[in-house]
């Protein structure tokens, strides 16, 4: 497993998890770099995602969407805020209005950072919510997939309980 | 809705963490309780009334309201001779639930982050 921690914060809402590579930082920092590489790894495996406009510059916007089985498309904005090759990168997503548009506000902000020791790279993300409310919003988004197939998953798995 | 989605969230970093997780972990492998929180979500229900739904008796019925209790998962207060239960959606809860999704989310991304590096040594 190449997840080595994961700290939740409870108070300032963040959630940071650190894994280890076979890879050196320069190929890591690709992974974030090259849109095609982000296309790989991204979204679930439900979904494809495409980075239409893509540059670790400060200040640029990304712009990407994914794909869904049904053919649904949800497009997400990133603003690129801080970029220190290959070591630091900070995102922040911005919200998304009716039309798919960027909006100012967004509800999360990612900070990756890249460092290597002893021939060992690691990769740790920093994402936050910016407040109770976007936290609540990604619940919601969460609930769209429906108490049936959640209820679904729940009961076989603890099915073993049953008296 | 929202409990049943941090049902299956919160179970999955079961293997993580002892403690809150392992609690509601527990209390949520009886389909006695299961069934509580389904109910106490939909409306306030008294725990002799929930124990009526149930070939069970009050007591054992307090029993496993009081393991909900320690999970989190369901608050109690009197009205009147009753003790009406509901099932707890309160900001920690969800807190929690929110978080533990973001985990779940970018132990997928990693995974995937992962293959890439192999498969691409590979082709080299």
């Amino acid at each position: 497993m190449p997840v080595t921690d994961v700290e939740k914060d409870i108070d300032a809402l963040t959630m940071t998890i650190t894994a280890e590579f076979d890879a050196d930082t320069e190929r890591l920092w690709e992974l974030w770099s090259d849109p095609r590489q982000l296309e790989r790894w991204w979204s679930p495996p439900s979904h494809s995602s495409t980075f239409v406009e893509h540059e670790l510059t400060v200040g640029a916007r990304t712009a990407y969407f994914m794909t869904g089985p049904d053919g649904e498309k949800h497009h997400g904005w990133w603003r690129i805020e801080e970029v220190e090759p290959p070591h630091r990168l900070r995102l922040k997503d911005d919200a998304v209005d009716d039309e798919g548009k960027p909006d100012d506000g967004g509800p999360t902000a990612m900070t990756v950072t890249i460092a290597e020791t002893d021939g060992i790279a690691t990769m740790s993300i920093q994402t936050h919510f910016a407040d109770r409310e976007s936290m609540e919003q990604m619940i919601e988004m969460g609930m769209e997939q429906g108490m049936t197939e959640t209820l679904n998953q729940v009961d076989p798995l603890l099915g073993g309980a049953r008296a | 809705m929202l409990i049943y989605n941090q049902m299956v969230v919160d179970r999955n970093s079961v293997h993580d963490e002892e403690g809150a997780s392992d609690l509601l972990f527990r209390a949520l492998a009886d389909p006695i309780r299961r069934d509580v929180l389904r109910r106490a979500h939909e409306g306030r229900l008294s725990v002799s009334a929930l124990a009526r739904e149930h070939p069970i008796s009050v007591t054992a019925m307090q029993k496993h309201i009081a393991v909900l209790e320690r999970a989190e998962l369901v608050s109690k207060h009197r009205i009147g001779r009753e003790s009406i239960v509901h099932t707890e959606t309160d900001a920690l809860v969800r807190a929690h639930a929110a978080l533990d999704r973001l985990e779940a989310d970018w132990r997928g991304r990693i995974e995937r982050m992962e293959q890439i590096l192999e498969t691409d040594k590979g082709d080299s």
